[in-house]
């Protein structure tokens, strides 16, 4: 009996602390701001279990059979918890009162077991004893949780996993004490019944949360997922609503088609058109086509380049019906060379020199990424450009991120550029940045190629003026042996991320 | 502090009955990690210990023989060749040349497997420049400071810290540090500081890189009398975190504890090296197997590998040398004019007759073992905190941490990495070389692990391969009163026609105080010779 109780108090006490830090976790992760959701978490859940401790004074007669109906309420229902949470997520504006209304019921029911337990030993064990030995299992039922959580339930199971297996606990708690104490409870039958039912119903959510998870997935973006796979080097989704297709990768909107071509003709043509004959032009990044299909508008372009690291993406863009509409079929085009290859390795061997080079990288949000915009990298691009060559480099929000953005402009001066700084706005995006670097004096084209949507004589003499919000900021070139840029970014889009 | 490591045992040791007790993750299995055990050439130098060689089978005359390949020898090979003379020859027992600077490559990265790093070297390291210069590594000058190539320059982050189950920017721990703690530490740097600028009563400055460059004052000298650790007592530096702080630079440097090394050398780590910009380190993935790769090259066919001198002496008109070929087994002897003989003093006692005949039975030549491993690790876990560094320590670790081979590289997305993991073998150095040659590769891969797991706990599920290195004679060890003591000095010094050049001559193991001794010998040489030459010293 004493094996029993320790058993059963330790392992309420474990799946408690359980559903607390679930609720915890899954809101800072979907939530963000990590501080601020555990402690609302924790102090909601810890008044809810005081008010279930209250509670558990109007529990009068057949206490252990009201136990037993607790232990499967709280199976269920925190079972369930991170599963029902995820799901609703895509649904942000009930999220944050689901959040805390099953935090507080979790943590009421919680509240009620251990009170309903001691009075049920009470005749059985001295009260000193019960007090001392119940709440002795309790907290260590709860370190165990916590140190468990973090070190193996949450890397080896998930969040999903976690709560409806330690649900299942609490099942097993409910059913072991029916079997205990099968004398002194009179409906048996019906609370078996349930018991096997909440069971089922678990084991049901362990064999799903894999799908279950991919469904939140669906629900996370705005639209309907047509495509979604993880290539070796990231996870590619599009979304489709009408007519507006968008491609993420890690989660990161690369592109809307209501205006991706602003982004592009903005990113190509002041470069490409201010060059006096550009027969070789190369991009780096852009593995859409969608830069290709700005360049390949230049009928002076005679050859076209494009290192993509990720194949998947390339073949994608190439040869998905509807993909390759997008960018007007430019990767199959007779003038295009497709390569898959990191873009700087590929550009320390390959030699041959062009006259513009468009970078299109993602944004410098990690060290690796960060190498690709640092005086080395811009020397090295240097060396690659037939004389009188120009680049032209997407370089995140002059806005929102406007010390990143000027350091990129002073690297590449750094690395003997003339750089000259432009933005355009994006809807989807915001207001975007990006740098010509010149090798020749560089003069604003007077013409575009035809057929463009945004882009004209007079708007492209507009986007070189900065606003005040966005005039240049000093800083310090960005080298491979500081990376200040990463830091900068980090911290700029925190700031923009959190609102704080 | 102190109670950091025990916490960090007792919860691994609770997690770990809590895993069987729940029965959780029974799918861990152990599955072995191919490897193996190396070492420096061992069969060679057994041969050595053993003395037995057959009668030369060939003579060949050549003014000068260098008897050792490491950075010493190949300095002194480069130093004649860029003076215009190419009559001579090296002589290594490695089937590759480089000595301390040993490395290898796999299909991941090239890797190194002991010195693994060149700091940005002063003004007065001046052959080192000249050979950074030839090398491209020095791009060109600007401001009277030299320009280094970037991609060579240690990439940010450059090293972090795992303390308190997280990982910190920096080597200093700072998590958890008190006010008291930081101020120590405050005035720890403040006094390194006063030390770079200090010039002695001769008017040399006070610490510098090459040794042979510090002042004589006598008042500076005597912190050689005294341990590190003694000097950190007298100056009242109780903090636990600088002490670990300045042991690691110890042990990372020197091989030895603060106990063991002196203070001249423990100040001469922080004091001899540049501030702010000119503190940066030159990284390769197959650490200084770079350079001596490269000084190799340049050698050509002037570099004999398989060759093992076992007889060095005077000989009517100059030295002759007794070398085994293992390539064809067979014994040659080299007459020459001149030798330079850049092994470690251990090595030079047992082929150097004059040396031999002395037979001295205790010297205050001391080396300090280390083990080494090169770990492939794929999908490289981060750990929690601070982003993956180049140099990656762990607080109160057994070993230095590990050094990633492939931090300069340019890939996106890299799925593995090639890990270096040092571990100085501190304490009584003949019975921890005793005890390190009798290790297996398993208790290696389990020291290792064990270590390295303290902050990237599963570590070994993602470890495809771990090979082990062991270093009987790692490091010559600075202990006290040995660096401005008089063996030290007078081994130095040529015997006849004989010169020495190796970095221990300089009392600590590094790449600059080997090319400093191997330049400075080779224009010895070239002086005896009547050659004309510039100097770089």
């Amino acid at each position: 009996m004493t094996i029993a109780l320790y058993a059963s108090v330790f392992l309420v006490a474990t799946c408690g602390l359980i559903y607390e830090l679930v609720a915890g976790a899954l809101a800072s992760y979907l939530l963000g701001d990590t501080v601020l959701q555990f402690s609302t978490v924790i102090g909601a859940y810890l008044f809810a279990m005081g008010v279930g401790s209250w509670l558990s004074r109007f529990v009068g007669k057949g206490l252990t059979a009201r136990f037993v109906q607790v232990e499967i309420l709280v199976g269920v229902v925190g079972g369930f918890s991170s599963t029902v949470l995820f799901l609703a997520f895509a649904h942000a504006a009930s999220f944050r009162v689901l959040l805390y209304l099953i935090v507080f019921i979790v943590g009421a029911l919680v509240g009620l077991e251990i009170p309903l337990m001691m009075r049920i030993l009470k005749d059985r064990l001295d009260f000193k004893d019960l007090v001392s030995q119940v709440l002795t299992m309790d907290y260590i039922g709860a370190l165990f949780a916590s140190v468990l959580f973090p070190l193996l339930l949450v890397p080896r199971l998930g969040l999903l996993n976690t709560a409806l297996l330690f649900g299942l606990l609490n099942i097993g708690v409910a059913a072991a004490t029916l079997h205990l104490f099968r004398d002194s409870i009179h409906e048996r039958a019906g609370l078996r019944a349930s018991c096997a039912a909440a069971a089922v119903a678990l084991v049901l959510g362990l064999a799903f949360s894999g799908r279950i998870a991919s469904k939140a997935e669906g629900d996370m973006y705005a639209d309907e997922v047509i495509f979604s796979k993880s290539s070796a080097y990231q996870r590619i989704v599009l979304t489709r609503w009408k007519d507006d297709w968008r491609l993420f990768l890690n989660g990161n909107l690369q592109f809307s088609t209501m205006d991706e071509y602003r982004y592009h003709e903005a990113l190509v043509h002041p470069a490409l058109s201010a060059h006096v004959a550009p027969r070789r032009a190369l991009i780096l990044g852009g593995g859409d086509g969608l830069a290709a299909r700005e360049v390949l508008r230049d009928k002076r372009v005679e050859t076209l380049t494009l290192v993509d690291l990720d194949p998947m993406m390339t073949r994608l863009f190439t040869t998905h019906a509807e993909l390759s509409k997008l960018n007007g079929g430019s990767l199959r085009d007779p003038r295009i060379t497709v390569i898959n290859a990191d873009a700087y390795r590929w550009l320390e061997k390959n030699e041959t020199p062009f006259d513009v080079v468009i970078v299109d990288f993602p944004d410098p949000s990690n060290y690796a990424v960060g190498k690709l915009y640092t005086t080395a990298f811009y020397r090295l691009l240097r060396r690659r450009l037939a004389p009188g060559g120009l680049i032209a480099v997407q370089s995140t929000s002059p806005l929102f991120a406007r010390t990143t953005f000027w350091t990129v402009v002073a690297t590449m001066e750094a690395a003997g550029f003339d750089a000259r700084p432009y933005h355009a706005y994006v809807p989807s995006f915001g207001e975007w940045g990006y740098v010509i670097g010149a090798t020749a004096p560089y003069r604003v084209p007077s013409k575009f190629p035809p057929g463009l949507r945004y882009l004209t004589p007079e708007i492209a003499r507009g986007m070189f003026d900065f606003p005040a919000d966005m005039a240049r900021v000093p800083c310090e070139a960005n080298r491979l042996d500081t990376q200040v840029l990463v830091q900068h970014y980090e911290r700029e889009w925190a700031r923009i991320n959190h609102g704080g | 502090m102190g109670s950091h490591q025990p916490r960090g045992l007792t919860r691994r040791e609770f997690i770990g009955g809590a895993v069987a007790a729940a029965a959780f993750a029974a799918c861990r299995t152990e599955r072995g990690i191919p490897g193996e055990l190396l070492g420096p050439n061992h069969a060679l130098g057994h041969k050595l210990r053993e003395g037995k060689f057959d009668l030369p089978s060939s003579t060949e005359r050549v003014p000068v023989v260098i008897v050792g390949g490491g950075a010493a020898g190949l300095s002194a090979g480069w130093k004649l060749l860029r003076s215009g003379f190419g009559d001579f020859v090296v002589l290594d027992l490695e089937a590759r040349a480089g000595g301390n600077a040993a490395w290898d490559e796999n299909a991941v990265s090239r890797y190194p497997w002991g010195a693994h790093y060149l700091p940005v070297p002063g003004p007065h390291a001046r052959a080192v420049r000249e050979l950074l210069r030839e090398l491209k590594v020095i791009t060109g000058e600007a401001k009277g400071r030299p320009v280094y190539d970037e991609s060579v320059l240690c990439h940010a982050p450059e090293e972090r810290l795992f303390l308190h189950g997280r990982w910190q920017d920096g080597l200093y721990p700072r998590l958890g540090a008190s006010a008291a703690d930081l101020a120590e530490r405050d005035r720890f740097h403040a006094a390194m500081s006063s030390f770079r600028r200090r010039v002695g009563r001769d008017g040399r400055p006070a610490f510098v890189i090459p040794m042979e460059h510090s002042s004589r004052d006598p008042e500076l000298l005597a912190l050689d009398a005294l341990s590190m650790s003694a000097w950190l007592d007298k100056n009242g530096y109780r903090s636990p975190g600088l002490r670990w702080y300045v042991e690691y630079a110890c042990r990372d440097d020197f091989g030895g504890t603060l106990a063991e090394v002196s203070a001249w050398a423990g100040i001469h780590y922080f004091a001899a090296r540049g501030e702010g910009a000119d503190d940066e380190m030159l990284v390769w993935p197959e650490g200084n197997g770079f350079l001596v790769g490269r000084l190799a090259e340049t050698l050509g066919r002037r570099l004999r590998t398989g060759a093992l001198a076992f007889d060095v002496r005077h000989d009517a008109d100059g030295v002759r040398v007794d070398y085994y070929d293992a390539g064809t087994g067979t014994t040659k002897r080299l007459l020459a004019k001149r030798a330079v003989v850049c092994a470690p003093r251990f090595a030079a006692r047992r082929i150097v007759e004059p040396l031999r005949e002395k037979k001295p039975t205790s010297s205050a030549f001391s080396y300090s073992p280390w083990a080494v491993a090169n770990l492939t690790v794929s999908d490289p876990p981060a750990g929690l905190g601070a982003a993956p560094a180049w140099d990656n320590v762990i607080y109160g670790g057994e070993g230095l941490g590990y050094v990633d081979a492939t931090h300069q590289s340019f890939a996106q997305n890299r799925r593995e990495s090639v890990w270096t993991y040092y571990r100085p073998l501190t304490g009584d150095p003949e019975g921890r070389r005793r005890a390190a040659y009798e290790t297996s590769l398993a208790d290696w891969r389990e020291q290792c692990l064990a270590d390295l797991e303290r902050a990237l706990p599963g570590l070994r599920r993602r470890v495809t391969r771990l090979d082990a290195w062991v270093w009987g004679h790692g490091m010559v060890l600075p202990k006290p009163g040995f660096i401005w003591g008089s063996e030290r000095r007078e081994a130095a010094l040529p015997l006849g026609p004989i010169h020495f050049a190796h970095s221990d001559l300089s009392g600590y193991s590094i790449f600059e105080e080997a090319n400093d001794r191997g330049v400075r010998a080779a224009e010895a040489v070239l002086a005896a010779l009547g050659k004309p030459h510039r100097s770089s010293l």
